[in-house]
C-alpha cells in the first residue's frame, strides 16, 4: 500500500517533522547501499531516536501496511538495506549512542546506530578489544553488524559478530520490545533467541540495543606481506600455518588485480609485480607473537615465498590492514561496475578454488580480482565489468552460476559474512535445501505474518 | 562547449559504488547524518539527474550550496571517483538553469566573481576603499551611529572582522624580476593571487625571499589576473577559461622551471588547466606544460631540497601545529611538506592537530553563502588548535587564514596564524641579522 499522507503525518508526530523525509532529492540517496547495480527508491525515510519511537513507527507502518527497510549506514553488500516498492525506511543512524561499559563484565552496551570503530575504540580506553572488523567498520553500525553478522579480517582467530552478540532489544513486527540474553556468560534459559535474530536481515525484527562482549586487548602485534609469484603457493602457505597449529588473527589474500588497485589508491607499498600477496598478522602476547612471526616467514619461505617483508611499526601495520579493507572499493578503479562475490570455502580446499575462479575468469572472458580471507575460507572474487554492455553481464552472471556450482560441490556456502539479502537470494535453495528453506519460511510468518519487515529480502 | 551533467562522462559517475567510505570524512555528513548531504548522496542526485530521473532543481541547488567542496571524500574514495569535477560540472549546471533560489547567495556570487575577481585593478580598488574605511575612522563613525545596520545581515555580521587590508599590495614589495645571490638553481613564476595579494602581501614577499634564499631567479608581473579558481569552484566554468588563458599568456610555462603559488585553493585550481582548455587548440599544448610546471611552494621547496636557516624565527621557543587547507591537503595531495618545512626550523617544536584536514569553514565564499555552517566549523577547528597549546597555528592558504584568525580573535585565543613560508622567511631573515 503507498504510504498515506495521513501516515506520513502520524510518523512525523512521533519523530518530529524533520525525522522524515519524503522529497524526491531526500530519497534518491537512501534508494541503495553498499551492492552494485540494485536501486529503488523508498516512500519515506523516518530517523526514530528511541526504542519507544521505533516501536511506535512499527505499530504505525503496521496498521497501514507499509513494509519497513531498516537502515544503519547502508554500506552492506548484499542488498539487504535497498529499499523494497513501497517501503518506509527506518534509519537507526540517530540512535548512536555507547550507552556502557562495564570493565567488570567486559560488555559493552551500544544502540544500534553506533558506529563499528567507535565501539572499538570505546573498548580500547579500557584495554579492550572489540575483535570483528568488516571492511566498512569505520562508517558500519553495530546494529547492522548484527543483522547481517558481520565477519572481518579478524575472523580466523576471533570469529564473527554472532561470536560477540550477548544479548539484543528487538521491536517485533507488531510493536512490541522483546530483550533477550544479559550479561552472564553462561545463560541456557530457554530457546536462544537473539541467535535467531543474528544475522535475520531485518526481516524478523528490528533491532534497537546490543549487549557484546569485549576481550582483553592484545598486547603485541606483528604485520607481514609474503610475496608469490604463483598462487598456489599463497594457498599452500596458508595450510602449512593451520596445520602448523598457528592461528594468525588475519590471513589475507590479495591477487595482481587487486594490489594493483589497492596501492592506486593507498600508496602502503604493496607489491605490484607478483601474482599474489598475502597479508600475515599474528597478535597477543609478545613472546608468543614473535615466535609465530618468525614460524611464519619461515613457512611462507618454504612455500614458495619471493619475499616476506615486515611491517616496520604499528602506524605502517594498521596502514596495510586499512588499504585491504578498501580492496572492494579499490577494485572500482579499473572498470564501471564492481560485483562482489562472498564464496567460502573449507579451508582444505581453497587451492582448488582460487585455481576455479581464475580457469572460469578465462573461460568466460571476464576480468575478475579476487582478495579475501584466506585463513577462513572467505574468498571474494569480483568481477568488474560495464552494466551497459549487456553481453558482458551475461556472461558475469554465467561465470556467478559456475562458481556457485563448484563452491557447493566443495562443500562451500554462497554468503560467508555479506548476508542473502537480495543478491544472493537466487542461489539459497540450491545450498539450503527445501526442508531448511521451509523452516526459514515458517518462522518468518509465524512472527511477521503480514510480511511487513525487509520483504522479500533472503527468499521470496 | 560546457559539460553538464547529462553530457559528462558517465563513467565518472558510475565510479562512485557508494560503498559509503566517504561518509565519515564528509563535514556536511557529519553535521546532519542525511545521505542527500553526502558525498555518495551527492554524486547519486548528480546521476539521477544524468539518467532523467531528476531535473536541475532548486533543492539541488541549495544542497550544491551546502556542500564545501573541500575534497575529503576524495582522498577517502578507495574507488578513485572524481568529486572535483562533478561538483564543478553540477554547480555550473546550476548556473545555467538559474535555480538557486538564494538571492542573498547569487549577490555575493555576482560581487565577487563576476565584478571583483575578473578585475585585478578592480579588487584593489575595492581593498583600497576598504582599507581607507577600516583605517580613516570612518569605520568607527558609522558602527557608532548605527550606520552597518543598513548592511544586509552577512556582511553586518562579518563587517567588524572583515581582514584588515593591507597598506600596500605585491608590486610595491616584489620587483617584477629577482635574482639570488649566488649560482641560479632553477627560474621561477610566482603567482601572487587575489585575496593573498589584498591582505597578506607579506607572505607573496615571503615567499619570494625563500626562492631567493634556494637560489631561485623569480618573475613576479605587477598586474596578474586571478586564476579563476573561485569562478570554476563556482560553477562559472566560461569565466574561468577565460582567466587561465590570461595567466598562461602572461606566464608563458616553456620559460619556468615551475610556477608557484603559495595558496592551497588556487593551486589546486592551478594543477588543472589541460581540462580546462581541452577544447581550445591555441592553448591545450601549453595548458599540459602548464599543470606539469605548479607548483605549491612548499611542495618546490622540499622537491629542490630545502636549506636549513641556522637562526630560529622565534624569540623564545615556540609550539607550532599546522592546519592543513582542503585544496592543499585533498586538492593537491601535500600533506608531508609543510610539516617537513616547519621542523627544519630552530627553536619550533610541531605538534599535530587533531582533525588537522577538517574542513575550517572558509572553503571560497562559504563563509558567505552558508554563514551557519562555516561558523560550526570553524568553532570545531579553534577548539582543536586551542587545544594543542600551540602559540602559532600555521596553514597555507588565505581563506584559511582568515576564517582562521577570526575564530581565534573571537575565542580570545592569543594564538598566532602564520604561512609556514612565512616562518621560513623570518628564520633566514635572522640569520642575515646575526
Amino acid at each position: 500500500m503507498p504510504l498515506s499522507a495521513s501516515t506520513v503525518d502520524a510518523l512525523a508526530a512521533v519523530v518530529g517533522r524533520g525525522g522524515v523525509l519524503t522529497e524526491a532529492e531526500d530519497l534518491i540517496p537512501y534508494s541503495f547501499d553498499g551492492t552494485a547495480a540494485l536501486k529503488q527508491r523508498p516512500e519515506a525515510v523516518i530517523f526514530p531516536r528511541t526504542t519507544a519511537e521505533v516501536s511506535d513507527c512499527v505499530q504505525l507502518a503496521a496498521a497501514a501496511r507499509v513494509p519497513i527497510v531498516t537502515r544503519g549506514s547502508g554500506t552492506g553488500l548484499s542488498g539487504g538495506s535497498v529499499p523494497t516498492p513501497g517501503s518506509l525506511v527506518l534509519c537507526v543512524a540517530q540512535m548512536n549512542a555507547i550507552l556502557d561499559l562495564d570493565p567488570r563484565n567486559l560488555t559493552l552496551r551500544a544502540q544500534p546506530g553506533a558506529i563499528t570503530q567507535r565501539i572499538d575504540e570505546a573498548a580500547a580506553r579500557h584495554g579492550l578489544f572489540y575483535p570483528p572488523d568488516p571492511g566498512s567498520m569505520r562508517i558500519s553500525t553495530i546494529g547492522g553488524n548484527v543483522a547481517e553478522n558481520s565477519g572481518g579480517l579478524r575472523g580466523l582467530k576471533y570469529g564473527v559478530t554472532r561470536d560477540y552478540v550477548m544479548g539484543l532489544e528487538v521491536v517485533l513486527p507488531d510493536g512490541e520490545v522483546a530483550r533477550f540474553g544479559n550479561q552472564c556468560v553462561k545463560d541456557v534459559a530457554g530457546y536462544s533467541l537473539k541467535d535467531l535474530f543474528i544475522g535475520s536481515e531485518g526481516t524478523l525484527g528490528i533491532i534497537t540495543e546490543v549487549l557484546i562482549r569485549l576481550v582483553p586487548r592484545p598486547a603485541a602485534r606483528r604485520t607481514m606481506l609474503a610475496l608469490y609469484d604463483r598462487i598456489e603457493d599463497a594457498a599452500a602457505t596458508v595450510s602449512a600455518i593451520v596445520a602448523a597449529h598457528i592461528i594468525p588473527c588475519t590471513l589475507e589474500f590479495l591477487d595482481r588485480v587487486t594490489a594493483v588497485c589497492v596501492e592506486d589508491y593507498a600508496r602502503v607499498g604493496l607489491p605490484t609485480d607478483c601474482e599474489a600477496v598475502l597479508l600475515m598478522e599474528t597478535d597477543g602476547h609478545p613472546a608468543v607473537v614473535a615466535e609465530e612471526a618468525a614460524q611464519m616467514e619461515a613457512l611462507a619461505r618454504q612455500h614458495g615465498a619471493r619475499d616476506v617483508r615486515a611491517a616496520q611499526n604499528e602506524a605502517e601495520a594498521l596502514q596495510l590492514a586499512a588499504a585491504r579493507r578498501n580492496a572492494f572499493s579499490a577494485l572500482a578503479r579499473k572498470r564501471p561496475t564492481t560485483i562482489l562475490e562472498d564464496v567460502t570455502v573449507p579451508r582444505s580446499e581453497l587451492a582448488p578454488m582460487v585455481r576455479f575462479i581464475a580457469d572460469t575468469a578465462v573461460a568466460f572472458d571476464l576480468q575478475i580480482g579476487t582478495f579475501g580471507h584466506m585463513g577462513d575460507g572467505n574468498l571474494h572474487p569480483t568481477f568488474l565489468a560495464d552494466e551497459r554492455d549487456t553481453n558482458e553481464m551475461h556472461r558475469v552472471h554465467e561465470a556467478l552460476e559456475a562458481i556457485v556450482k563448484r563452491t557447493l560441490e566443495l562443500g562451500g556456502t554462497i554468503t560467508g559474512e555479506h548476508g542473502v539479502g537480495l543478491a544472493k537470494k537466487p542461489w539459497l535453495r540450491q545450498q539450503m535445501g527445501d526442508a531448511s528453506l521451509g523452516l526459514m519460511r515458517r518462522i518468518k510468518q509465524t512472527l511477521d505474518p503480514h510480511n511487513l519487515l525487509n520483504p522479500g529480502k533472503i527468499f521470496d | 562547449m560546457r559539460a553538464t551533467l547529462t553530457t559528462i562522462d558517465y563513467s565518472i559517475l558510475q565510479q562512485c559504488m557508494h560503498c559509503g567510505m566517504c561518509l565519515p570524512t564528509c563535514p556536511t555528513y557529519d553535521a546532519t547524518g542525511r545521505e542527500r548531504h553526502s558525498p555518495r548522496g551527492r554524486i547519486a542526485l548528480m546521476r539521477a539527474i544524468a539518467d532523467g530521473d531528476l531535473e536541475v532543481s532548486p533543492t539541488f541547488g541549495d544542497e550544491m550550496s551546502y556542500c564545501l567542496g573541500c575534497l575529503a571524500c576524495q582522498t577517502a574514495c578507495p574507488a578513485g571517483v572524481n568529486y572535483g569535477v562533478l561538483f564543478e560540472t553540477a554547480r555550473s549546471d546550476i548556473q545555467a538553469a538559474n535555480v538557486d533560489p538564494a538571492l542573498k547567495r547569487r549577490f555575493w556570487r555576482a560581487l565577487t566573481l563576476k565584478f571583483l575577481f575578473m578585475r585585478p585593478a578592480a579588487l584593489r580598488t575595492a581593498g583600497g576603499l576598504l582599507r581607507f574605511h577600516q583605517t580613516s575612522g570612518l569605520e568607527t563613525l558609522s558602527r557608532r551611529i548605527g550606520l552597518t545596520r543598513l548592511l544586509p545581515s552577512d556582511l553586518r555580521r562579518l563587517e567588524p572582522q572583515a581582514p584588515a587590508v593591507a597598506r600596500q599590495f605585491s608590486p610595491s614589495l616584489i620587483a617584477p624580476h629577482e635574482r639570488p645571490q649566488g649560482a641560479v638553481r632553477a627560474r621561477v613564476a610566482l603567482l601572487t593571487g587575489c585575496v593573498q595579494d589584498l591582505v597578506f602581501p607579506d607572505i607573496n614577499r615571503d615567499t619570494a625571499d625563500v626562492l631567493l634564499a634556494n637560489g631561485c631567479e623569480v618573475d613576479t608581473p605587477a598586474s596578474q589576473p586571478c586564476c579563476g579558481s573561485l569562478h570554476a569552484h563556482n560553477g562559472e566554468i566560461e569565466m574561468a577559461g577565460t582567466l587561465a588563458r590570461r595567466l598562461i599568456d602572461l606566464f608563458p610555462p616553456n620559460r619556468y622551471d615551475a610556477i608557484i603559488s603559495n595558496a592551497g585553493g588556487c593551486g589546486s585550481h592551478l594543477r588543472h588547466y589541460a581540462p580546462l582548455l581541452a577544447g581550445d587548440p591555441a592553448y591545450s599544448e601549453r595548458a599540459r606544460i602548464w599543470d606539469g610546471k605548479v607548483r605549491d611552494i612548499q611542495e618546490w621547496l622540499v622537491e629542490l631540497g630545502c636549506r636549513q636557516p641556522s637562526a630560529s624565527p622565534v624569540d623564545a621557543p615556540a609550539t607550532v601545529t599546522y592546519h592543513e587547507s582542503c585544496h592543499l591537503v585533498h586538492g593537491q595531495k601535500i600533506s608531508r611538506q609543510p610539516r617537513a618545512i616547519l621542523r627544519l626550523l630552530p627553536g619550533v617544536t610541531l605538534t599535530e592537530l587533531p582533525e588537522s584536514s577538517w574542513c575550517c569553514g572558509s572553503a571560497g565564499i562559504y563563509a558567505l553563502t552558508q554563514p551557519d555552517q562555516a561558523d560550526a566549523l570553524l568553532k570545531r577547528k579553534v577548539e582543536h588548535i586551542t587545544s594543542t597549546g600551540a602559540e602559532i597555528v600555521a596553514t597555507a592558504n588565505p581563506g584559511c587564514h582568515l576564517q582562521i584568525a577570526r575564530g581565534l580573535k573571537n575565542a580570545g585565543a592569543n594564538i598566532r596564524v602564520m604561512h609556514p613560508v612565512s616562518l621560513l622567511a623570518a628564520a633566514y631573515r635572522r640569520v642575515g641579522r646575526a
